[in-house]
């Protein structure tokens, strides 16, 4: 059964769409990797898919077990956040929200719960910590282990390691992993990264002309795919 | 020293100088509530431009003559803010561009209604008083004092009720929209008590000087602390602190009130920035 649906979707601003016709959709455990060139709409098309702005046209099907706000995110840093005087804590927290209604304070549970997170990031030891004093990777745990608060289905990144050294970005990416294997997380995650998205990704969506939608292997095999992957793979080396 | 605390004595036992008091503690409390959220949220300006529209509405009021002005003024400073949050992501002007253009254009226009439409002789001493706020928390009524309790009750309740959403939308709002809380209701919620609390502050320092009661709370306990609650706790009991000793230093030696408050304020933030250096704050 299908997590995810997406059919003849347009996205876009102000009634104008950005991309058109993007069909494809996603099994529980899945891992997309989105890649495309810069304001190709990679983004638009996750603000979309987090109901933070009307798709232009088609269809976007969720699961029904999938509530619009069981989503996790993962979002870029903002300027405010670089300095934002808040312990690990508290932003791990935050993420308890949806789950909160009306009621204005945490319980027991989502606080043990927050911890287990930490617990399972292995970012406990710096709960007590202030977030702009950790390093980016250390970040971008904190965001993760949010997110992992909101949701336990499907988690949305938009470049989770655009901001991290290599070895912080690789460590990024076998945690993502193991959360897509063990916890069988669905996973989207936007990427410039061609490299380490035909490593850890099962399906690739190319956005562009033309779109492409498919498992790694026939994103691999196909026109597209192999003049992107060969040329940024080129260009790394 | 016994000359002051005689003097201390004497002035005591003038209501007036109680309700300044307990006005002054109450505005310090709720503008130091809301100004970490704000200077956050790269709203600082956002006091200093409403208290401009109160200004301005001030003088429209006074010369409909609309008997109770507080409450004409409050509406068009709630209207204000809203209009100013809501228009903070996608308009056409930006958010400091729309600020300024506010803020000096309700100036302007206060003025401008005062010269044309003057009612008092003095006219050059009713809007120094309007824009330092030198004497109205001295004369300050009963019922404005009980009215100002009120007030501050309410918005301290409804912070302490709303504590982690507004730290939620404060630190990251697209992952709070994303996650299915309702920003636009908290922003607003956010504009009205920041209007709410500009219009009750300007009785205290005046509408030219309260981005400092917004603001200095918020930065200095930033200079020490490092988690969000601990930066609010700290910004309310500097604010009262230093409101307090504001006023009683005013009193005692005559200086204008708001201008001895932020000058405690800025005093206050240079020791936190020195503890902040000493205990290894940035």
């Amino acid at each position: 059964m299908a997590q995810i649906i997406c059919k003849d979707l347009a996205v876009g601003y102000d009634g104008k769409a950005i991309v058109q016709e993007l069909n494809f959709s996603l099994n529980k455990g899945d891992y997309l990797c989105i890649v495309g060139e810069n304001g190709s709409g990679k983004s638009t098309l996750m603000r979309t898919l987090l109901h933070l702005q009307p798709p232009i046209s088609g269809n976007m099907l969720m699961d029904d077990e999938l509530k619009a706000d069981e989503i996790g995110y993962l979002p870029q840093q903002t300027q405010v956040q670089k300095d934002f005087p808040a312990s690990v804590r508290e932003i791990v927290l935050s993420g308890c929200q949806n789950g909160c209604g009306i009621r204005p304070f945490y319980n027991k549970k989502e606080k043990v719960y927050a911890k287990k997170t930490l617990e399972k990031l292995q970012i406990a030891h710096l709960e007590k910590r202030c977030y702009r004093e950790l390093s980016g990777g250390q970040q971008q745990r904190v965001l993760l282990a949010r997110a992992l608060q909101a949701t336990q289905k499907v988690l949305l990144m938009d470049e989770p390691v655009s901001s991290l050294d290599p070895k912080a970005a690789e460590e990024l990416y076998q945690l993502i992993q193991s959360l897509n294997k063990q916890e069988k997380i669905t996973i989207l995650m936007i990427s410039h990264d061609i490299k380490a998205a035909v490593t850890y990704a099962s399906h690739i969506l190319h956005i562009g002309q033309p779109v492409f939608f498919g498992t790694k292997q026939e994103y691999l095999e196909s026109a597209i795919g192999r003049g992107y992957s060969d040329f940024s793979g080129g260009a790394e080396d | 020293m016994s000359d002051i605390i005689e003097k201390a004595n004497l002035y005591f036992q003038y209501s007036f100088v109680w309700y300044a008091l307990i006005v002054g503690v109450l505005i310090a409390l709720c503008a130091s509530l809301l100004g970490v959220t704000l200077v956050l949220k790269r709203f600082s300006f956002i006091g200093d431009g409403l208290s401009h529209v109160a200004f301005g509405a001030m003088a429209v009021a006074s010369i409909l003559n609309i008997s109770n002005n507080m409450w004409f003024i409050m509406l068009v400073t709630v209207m204000c803010a809203v209009l100013l949050l809501r228009t903070g992501q996608n308009a056409k002007i930006k958010g400091d561009a729309a600020i300024a253009m506010i803020s000096v254009g309700a100036l302007a226009i206060g003025y401008l209604f005062m010269n044309i439409f003057a009612t008092g002789p003095n006219l050059s001493g009713d809007v120094c008083s309007t824009l330092f706020g030198s004497t109205s928390i001295l004369t300050l009524t009963e019922a404005q004092v009980k009215l100002c309790a009120v007030l501050s009750v309410i918005v301290v309740v409804l912070f302490i009720l709303f504590y982690n959403k507004i730290f939620a939308v404060t630190f990251d709002e697209v992952f709070a929209k994303a996650t299915g809380l309702k920003t636009e209701f908290y922003n607003l919620l956010i504009a009205v008590i920041t209007a709410v609390i500009i219009v009750l502050a300007m009785n205290l320092v005046g509408s030219l000087l309260i981005s400092a009661l917004v603001i200095f709370p918020a930065l200095s306990a930033m200079r020490i602390f490092k988690s969000f609650l601990s930066v609010t706790i700290c910004a309310v009991i500097i604010s009262v602190f230093c409101a307090l000793i504001g006023i009683f230093v005013s009193i005692l030696s005559g200086t204008p009130v708001g201008a001895t408050i932020v000058v405690v304020y800025i005093l206050a933030f240079a020791i936190s920035c020195v503890i902040g250096k000493v205990t290894g704050g940035n």
